[in-house]
């Protein structure tokens, strides 16, 4: 037993972001739903681009209820972050109360985007612009509603337990992916309100 | 020191009894489950091969008729990509590159399991849909609109597009559980730069799954909605595209192929070292190819449309990618004939299965050279010229690697060699078989014989080439026959291999065979890119590592310093659970889209099964602890 060695018995038992596992798990699923969105808005844009109208035979989908959704989208990323940066000081009361904040502005997001659906004014089965409209607030909307379960299941936790400190790091990444959520709204938007205004 | 192993066995080991089986999130043994699984759909897509071979074996033949010949052919393609080859190189990654970076378990074991259960309930549902005559008829690669609503009648081609969501759903998963360990849990002093070439290759393959299935699912997704719900993605009539279905697929398509070949590059490079007993000539340079051929992998897929009328610069300029493959492809040929120069090289079988790559896969890549220029193209175009291609790149580039792979590690896995002769007979056989079989289609391509056409007249004269090739498929049969064979036999009878039979270089070799769950004790360190060949015992060890929980190192991901220790999920049932519901998931949304809204509450109660903590504290608890200064680093997080 002489040889050399390396004591890592006092490292900590947890860490936040890029250092830990649950960073890079996130960081994976977020590069195949970034793929994802990528390849549904080429998509949407090839089908433009083979379309001597955009949109073909239908009025733009109405600006009201899609950029009350993306102010709203882009207020939840406050709540976000002040829960993530309270799991990150360890503060499990504060990142709780702010994870349920954030959840009611989801919540809120969830039901605004009902009317968005109503106000397409264009069906998936109309034609090809419909299909690709549909598919892409549908794809969204899978997500958030996905991330609202998730975050719905984490709260509950933190609050009926039982708990542990490393539930922290779930939650700050949790809110990593909230992130990317919001981010991936933005272009999609913007394709789905103004490009057929643009046009 | 054996007080401490019997804890790490007991703290690591996969629970007793049926219900411990089906909990199992060892990556050992998940990595079995996978290969045992995915040599099982090889010899079933073998034995769809061989049907179609004795079809073709003389003309106008009548063994089956036209309609199952297309179940067939589909079958097969279908099989072979996504059912064996695809899982097979990730699940070589499973069982080794934990192994082989010095970790003791895999990142996101639970995942991992659950990766496991969805490939094999996918696949277990293509084949219980073929025997009941629902198996996809339409191609591997489900042209629209002959998948499309209009002439796709029946659910053949929605078959085919939900077991691409359950392999791809799969694939992704394991990309990530790999990405996640190789970034993670190197052992100490394996900087990126010292990875070993076989991990590295599956982290490169791991990228191009994560960025080119979701493409895949895409298109298929689209497909289904197409036939289910009266979307126009395809449909020209209604501002759809069918050339649109073209390049979804084939974005995902072509990078398919380096996602199965890689893996074997990275096979190829420990197998030549090992075996000519030398670190492989150009480390990085051979890194730096398997990420170039990556990258422009994923910059080549049109030359799969050249025949669709695509604008002339546009067909140009990926000719010119496609080329352009070479050179990343030469880079690692070289680098690999240096490392045999002037070494005593030991013939054993795996390094006769990585001596028949060299051979094949060049064969393969001259003719895919030619391929790439457009007239030749158009000219040999959906005729066995292509068969003989992709069969020459895909069976030599990745088969055989992946075959001399598994004699290679086989006793690793099972603590026995295989037999050396059982094996030379093998691969001997199945080197001729092979040539014997695809070299004629070659000819019979260039004399104008089609694909997926399921007999021919007689006056075509293509009777005699046809006839050679189905002997070279009986031959191939026979081979794969002994190669099984030897692996039943040696798997109870081979000589015992002891710790490191080929004396090779990487840290596998430095643990028991077959290794114990909790794969090193001591954890190792490393200071190159041959472990065990730079060997001294001044390599350092790592201590401090708890055994009486599942505890794992984390390192830094540039230079793999150790950054924190973390727990490890504890085997569970609920991986299974969640597989099966979505199962039923899948499988219903091919016949009506409420499935998905219906099958999304079990599957919300079996996910929130998986994830809520079993144990902890009440969070009042935590929160007084917290709040008394009580947490981490200090606080041991049980």
């Amino acid at each position: 037993m002489s040889r050399p060695a390396i004591d890592v018995s006092e490292l900590p038992p947890l860490a936040f972001g890029h250092r830990g596992i649950v960073w890079w798990a996130t960081m994976g699923v977020i590069a195949i739903e970034g793929a994802m969105f990528v390849l549904v808005m080429v998509t949407y844009l090839y089908l433009k681009g083979r379309s001597p109208h955009w949109p073909p035979g239908f009025f733009p989908p109405d600006l009201r209820w899609g950029t009350l959704n993306t102010i709203v989208l882009l207020a939840s990323t406050v709540p976000n972050q002040f829960a993530k940066s309270a799991a990150e000081k360890f503060d499990l009361r504060g990142a709780r109360f702010w994870l349920v904040v954030a959840l009611a502005f989801a919540l809120a997001f969830n039901i605004i985007r009902i009317f968005e659906f109503r106000t397409l004014n264009v069906w998936w089965d109309s034609n090809a612009y419909g299909s690709v409209t549909w598919t892409l607030l549908g794809l969204h909307t899978t997500h958030i509603l996905t991330d609202f379960i998730d975050s719905c299941v984490l709260a509950g936790v933190l609050y009926f337990g039982p708990v542990k400190a490393s539930l922290m790091v779930d939650l700050s990444e949790n809110s990593l992916y909230w992130y990317f959520v919001v981010l991936a709204w933005l272009p999609i938007y913007a394709l789905i309100y103004w490009a057929p205004r643009l046009a | 020191m054996s007080a401490e192993t019997d804890q790490l066995a007991a703290t690591w080991q996969d629970p007793p009894g049926l219900l411990g089986w089906f909990s199992a999130v060892d990556h050992k043994t998940i990595g079995i489950r996978f290969i045992v699984t995915a040599f099982g759909f090889f010899i079933l897509g073998g034995l769809e091969a061989a049907t179609m071979r004795l079809q073709l074996a003389r003309p106008d033949n009548g063994l089956i008729g036209p309609d199952l010949y297309n179940q067939i052919f589909t079958m097969h393609g279908t099989t072979m990509m996504f059912l064996f080859a695809v899982p097979l190189v990730l699940a070589f990654g499973v069982y080794f590159v934990p192994l082989m970076v010095g970790a003791r378990a895999m990142a996101l074991p639970r995942l991992l399991a659950f990766g496991y259960w969805i490939y094999l309930f996918g696949g277990i549902f293509l084949y219980v849909m073929f025997a009941l005559n629902i198996g996809p008829d339409q191609g591997w690669f489900s042209y629209v609109p002959l998948a499309g609503p209009e002439y796709g009648i029946g659910k053949r081609a929605d078959v085919w597009a939900q077991l691409i969501t359950f392999t791809e759903v799969s694939g992704l998963i394991v990309a990530i559980c790999l990405v996640t360990t190789i970034f993670k849990l190197r052992a100490p002093g394996m900087s990126l730069n010292r990875i070993p070439l076989f991990v590295w290759s599956e982290l490169v393959t791991s990228f191009m799954v994560i960025f080119a299935m979701p493409s895949v699912m895409i298109a298929s997704t689209t497909l289904i909605l197409d036939r289910l719900v009266g979307t126009h993605f395809y449909n020209p009539a209604d501002g759809g595209d069918p050339i649109l279905w073209q390049h979804l697929f084939w974005f995902f398509g072509h990078p398919e192929v380096y996602i199965i070949f890689l893996p074997a590059q990275g096979i190829m490079s420990m197998l030549l070292s090992t075996f000519s007993h030398r670190p492989v000539f150009g480390h990085q340079a051979l890194m730096l190819s398997l990420t170039a051929t990556a990258f422009i992998g994923f910059g080549v897929w049109v030359h799969h449309m050249f025949a669709t009328g695509l604008p002339q610069l546009g067909i140009s300029f990926f000719t010119a990618a496609s080329i352009m493959i070479v050179i990343p492809t030469g880079v690692q040929i070289f680098c690999w004939i240096a490392t045999l120069w002037g070494a005593r090289i030991r013939y054993d079988t795996p390094m006769l299965y990585a001596l028949a790559f060299f051979v094949i896969f060049i064969i393969g890549g001259l003719t895919g050279v030619m391929l790439a220029s457009v007239p030749l193209d158009l000219q040999v175009h959906d005729t066995f010229f292509v068969v003989a291609h992709l069969h020459y790149v895909l069976i030599g580039g990745s088969v055989f690697p992946l075959l001399g792979g598994f004699h290679y590690w086989f006793p690793k896995m099972t603590g026995r060699m295989l037999s050396e002769r059982l094996g030379k007979i093998a691969f001997a056989l199945l080197f001729i078989g092979f040539n014997l079989t695809f070299f004629p289609q070659h000819v019979l391509g260039l004399h104008g014989m089609p694909r997926r056409v399921y007999t021919y007249p007689e006056n075509m004269g293509w009777g005699t080439l046809n006839l050679l090739a189905s002997t070279g498929a009986v031959t191939m049969f026979i081979a794969l026959c002994i190669y099984l064979a030897n692996v039943i036999i040696s798997r109870r009878s081979g000589a015992i291999a002891g710790e490191n039979p080929w004396d090779a270089p990487t840290l596998e070799w430095t643990t028991s065979s077959p290794p114990p769950a909790y794969n090193f004790s001591p954890l190792p360190t490393v200071t190159g890119t041959d472990p065990v060949w730079e060997h001294t015992d001044e390599v350092p060890i790592v201590v401090g590592v708890a055994s009486e929980c599942r505890e794992v190192l984390v390192t830094h991901v540039m230079d793999a310093e150790p950054d924190h220790k973390k727990e490890w999920p504890e085997p569970s049932i609920w991986p299974l659970w969640t597989a099966l519901v979505i199962t039923g998931l899948f499988i219903g949304s091919i016949f009506t889209p409420w499935a998905v809204v219906v099958g999304a509450i079990p599957a919300t109660f079996a996910m929130v099964g998986w994830f809520w903590p079993k144990r902890g504290q009440s969070p009042e608890a935590l929160i007084r602890r917290l709040e008394a200064g009580d947490h981490p680093p200090l606080e041991q997080v049980l």
